[in-house]
């Protein structure tokens, strides 16, 4: 089958129920979205298909319609995205392993909604983070919005 | 990002590896060092200086910093010890963990074993302190735990720099024909008096050619440029751009993918299995049956990841029964049964409780219980492996590659020497990845391969059911009150001993270890005065792996201990910071007084609260960090709303104030998640709980504001990492019970009330 991925065609041959999180990691090499839990739980393994947050790890490959982005895709050549310049600039990451489906996560959701409140924070950021990143994330966010932080 | 990916590569290569390292144990090297591992590694054109600095002709400069970087931040600040001395910028320096090898033993991990609290300097207690520093050396202890890194890293990281440093001015002094007291360096270069410069790694070559002077003279802290000051972490443009840095992201050529299905009831053998399932699964090469010292199952060989999970769910095996209490209610029954026999030991301890107690009439007497939590890093366990010509290579993220090496290495039946540990960095460690389990099942099923590598990765269901838990305990105290104040204190704790079931898993020849601390720490050893008190183990061990969760037993004693006093000052009519403040009596205890000062001001403690609304205060001192937390919690809508977290924290010298405050704020947040909701229960001998759906922590929405402010009072530096959470889980259920009255005595407190978690 033929994925789009960050701008580049690829085709594979998986069986149709195996998870794009898969396809990705181990077939394509693409190591940004993150095995978590394999359940959608923890949303580690967070891409962009055709702009809208995913769990790859639930989401089979016959399924996918639409391109890709993962984290590597984010990038416009040298510039990080805005996100994840917010993400430098309040040091975010501990340990790190979250942080790739957060920022997806969070890029989808400032396309929707460039003027978040606390509350739409609250109900958009689901993924788990286990170091507890969670404040510096919302000042991130804030910033990357433009808002304040 | 080409410079990210090359990175990244030198990371997963180590240091351009040529050879295996040596494991020498031997009573005499305790008073010799032990040797360089790099030369023998090096790329062409680098050369080292002492076992923790790496200058290439080219200028890149390579820090050691040998110990697990999981989030934490410790790469960081072990490596603003050396540029700090080395005087180069933080920005001019990449990190490597570096091989295993013992001279990156860490004295400290050791150092507080014994039965003192950390504020007793006498004879004895500085005697053991360095006894124990010594017995690390001799295990060659490379392990990343106890919150113990920079205490361990401060001195030889820092003049491990200062010597690299001075032969870089010998050298520029040797090719400048001017005396070496007329050179300075700055910024990665040794300055001569008349404006000329030299790179060091245009010296570098020459440099490595000198004898190291005998000592060195460190910067006074007046001079520091790096360390006291919060700096960027190094690993942070990797982190935010997806670089493949951790264990799971390992990929070599012609690898294989496998995933392990262990028996369940801990310590069983498999009745059946439907191996032709498994290998009917499209993708699945091969099963093969592994077994260490405690732990017998299957490995899933496959082309992928996925095709290795379908395989282990199609192999189903069915198991043996266990040797322990099959459920939740027979365990708790096992451990009420041990809080009645005899104490198997007791610590610390002042005057005679058990005579203050009899007879008295107004005994406060309390039940307390905890459970077995998992630790739920992000990155489940995972290691990659290959088995050539007799050869072990590991990749893998760990808080212990000496240990790793070791225990691989004696059940593969080669030499320690004929293991090379590369380790990753880690999707979160909290204890986890001090145990050797993933390393150990990956280089054994790379006994299978023929020679192949197999990167093995767990599935977070066999995580979750598979981790060397934090130990379930239950304790019973009893306490009496004079003049409102607490008069006498015995406090038993039923628990099993983890360094019992550390060893038996990895070392099964050896001996007990004796008693152990951690069954009695954050109760036996707080800075408080006591007319009389009394502390008791009762220990209780089943085939249940118990292990290191962040904090160790000031998880589960912080909490009760800290409710209790809580109990004994409602009773005694104490306000509970006074009367806490009242029990430090001893000079020694004073920076415990300040912190909780501290606090008490930074959340208006007193201030007048709305009736549902409360604040609850605890302090413990752990890792030899004094930390003191005040919760405020709103119940006005029938659940619990914590509304917000203060902390002040006392680690006598703070060397990265963003970093250190982070870490106190981290311990916090996994503290909560662990008081109101986590629990591992037993049916059928099994672990109950499979995912994040039945064992979840803290999201966005349900973290409260945390508020954290840092002290140096203390006499001696403590750590970062655990301290935090102690005190947390009690201060919540101060908290809960000044809101409502309702005193909770048994974690995780969503068995018993409410959460409002946004």
């Amino acid at each position: 089958m033929e994925l789009m991925v960050n701008g580049e065609a690829h085709s594979v041959e998986a069986p149709d129920d195996m998870p794009l999180l898969w396809v990705l990691r181990d077939m394509l090499d693409i190591k940004g979205p993150k095995f978590g839990c394999g359940v959608g739980a923890c949303g580690a393994c967070t891409v962009l298909i055709a702009g809208e947050p995913v769990r790859s790890c639930v989401m089979v490959v016959a399924d996918v319609e639409g391109a890709i982005t993962t984290i590597e895709g984010l990038p416009e050549g040298e510039r990080l995205h805005r996100v994840q310049q917010a993400w430098i600039k309040h040091e975010v990451p501990q340990c790190g392993y979250c942080q790739a489906g957060q920022i997806l996560t969070a890029v989808a959701f400032l396309e929707r909604n460039p003027e978040p409140t606390d509350a739409d924070i609250d109900a958009e950021m689901t993924n788990l983070c286990r170091c507890g990143t969670y404040p510096r994330l919302r000042a991130a966010i804030k910033t990357a919005a433009g808002m304040e932080g | 990002m080409g410079k990210i990916a090359k990175y990244t590569r030198r990371g997963f290569m180590g240091l351009g590896i040529a050879a295996a390292g040596g494991l020498a144990v031997g009573y005499y090297y305790y008073k010799k060092p032990y040797p360089n591992p790099l030369p023998d590694r090096l790329e062409p054109g680098h050369f080292s200086f002492t076992p923790y600095v790496i200058i290439g002709t080219d200028g890149a400069i390579t820090i050691i910093t040998p110990r697990a970087e999981m989030g934490q931040g410790t790469h960081t600040t072990l490596a603003a010890f050396v540029a700090e001395e080395l005087d180069v910028d933080m920005n001019q320096i990449t990190t490597d963990h570096g091989p295993a090898a013992p001279v990156y033993y860490n004295t400290a991990a050791m150092a507080e074993g014994g039965p003192h609290p950390f504020f007793e300097d006498g004879f004895v207690a500085e005697a053991l302190r360095s006894a124990m520093g010594v017995l690390g050396k001799f295990l060659a202890l490379q392990i990343t735990g106890g919150s113990t890194a920079m205490i361990d890293g401060f001195d030889k990281m820092r003049e491990a720099g200062a010597m690299a440093r001075e032969v870089l001015k010998m050298a520029a002094a040797a090719r400048w024909g001017v005396s070496l007291e007329l050179l300075t360096t700055a910024s990665g270069e040794v300055l001569h008096p008349d404006g000329t410069r030299l790179g060091y790694g245009d010296i570098a070559a020459e440099a490595a050619l000198l004898e190291a002077p005998k000592s060195v003279v460190l910067k006074d802290p007046s001079e520091w440029r790096i360390l006291g000051k919060s700096q960027t972490r190094v690993e942070l443009l990797d982190k935010v751009t997806g670089a493949p840095i951790f264990g799971i992201d390992v990929e070599l050529p012609d690898m294989l993918h496998a995933t392990v299905a262990m028996a369940p009831r801990f310590g069983t053998k498999p009745l059946s299995a439907d191996k032709a399932a498994a290998l009917a699964t499209p993708g699945v090469l091969n099963v093969v049956e592994i077994s260490t010292a405690t732990v017998t199952g299957f490995a899933v060989i496959a082309s992928n990841t996925w095709a290795a999970f379908e395989g282990a769910r199609a192999l189903a095996p069915t198991w043996g029964a266990a040797s322990y209490p099959n459920d939740s209610a027979g365990l708790t029954a096992l451990f009420e049964r041990a809080l009645e026999d005899e104490a198997s030991f007791t610590f610390g301890g002042e005057g005679d409780a058990i005579e203050a107690l009899q007879g008295a009439t107004d005994v406060i007497e309390a039940r307390y219980s905890v459970p077995y939590l998992a630790h739920t890093t992000m990155e489940p366990m995972n290691a990659t492996a290959q088995l050539q010509n007799g050869k072990l290579q590991l990749w893998v993220g760990t808080q212990a590659p000496g240990l790793a090496k070791m225990v691989a290495a004696d059940l593969l039946g080669i030499d320690a020497d004929n293991v090379e540990v590369v380790t990753t960095r880690m999707g979160g460690g909290f204890g986890r990845r001090a145990e050797v389990d993933a390393a150990v099942y990956a280089a054994l099923v790379a006994a299978e391969t023929g020679g192949r590598p197999v990167k093995v990765t767990w599935s977070r269901e066999e995580d979750i059911r598979h981790d060397a838990f934090r130990p379930m305990s239950l304790a019973h105290l009893r306490g009496t009150i004079k003049d409102g104040m607490p008069e006498a204190l015995d406090m038993k704790v039923a628990a099993p001993s983890i360094l019992k079931s550390l060893l038996a898993r990895t070392f099964p020849s050896m001996n007990s270890p004796g008693n152990e601390r951690a069954i009695l720490d954050g109760a036996f050893d707080q800075p408080y005065s006591w007319p009389h008190a009394r502390f008791a183990a009762h220990q209780v061990d089943t085939d249940i792996p118990v292990g290191f969760w962040r904090s160790v037993g000031y998880s589960g004693n912080g909490f009760i201990f800290e409710s209790f006093l809580d109990e004994l000052a409602a009773s005694g009519g104490q306000d509970p910071l006074e009367m806490r403040l009242a029990m430090m009596k001893d000079p020694r205890h004073a920076p415990a007084r300040e912190v909780l000062k501290a606090v008490a001001e930074m959340a208006s403690w007193g201030q007048s609260l709305p009736e549902g609304v409360g604040q609850g205060i605890a302090h413990v001192l752990s890792f030899g960090t004094w930390v003191a937390e005040v919760v405020q919690v709103d119940m006005r809508s029938g659940a619990v709303k914590i509304d917000k977290v203060w902390a002040a924290a006392d680690p006598g010298l703070v060397l990265d104030p963003a970093n250190f405050s982070d870490q106190i704020s981290s311990g916090i947040i996994y503290g909560l998640s662990a008081a109101i909701g986590q629990q591992i229960t037993f049916s059928d001998g099994m672990v109950e709980q499979e995912n994040f759906y039945d064992y979840d922590a803290l999201r966005m929405a349900g973290c409260p504001e945390i508020e954290v402010a840092l002290l140096e009072n203390s006499p001696r530096m403590g750590g970062a990492g655990e301290p935090g959470t102690p005190p947390v889980a009690a201060a919540l259920g101060n908290a809960i019970f000044a809101a409502s009255g309702q005193r909770l005595r048994a974690l995780p407190f969503g068995n018993a009330v409410g959460f409002d978690l946004g």
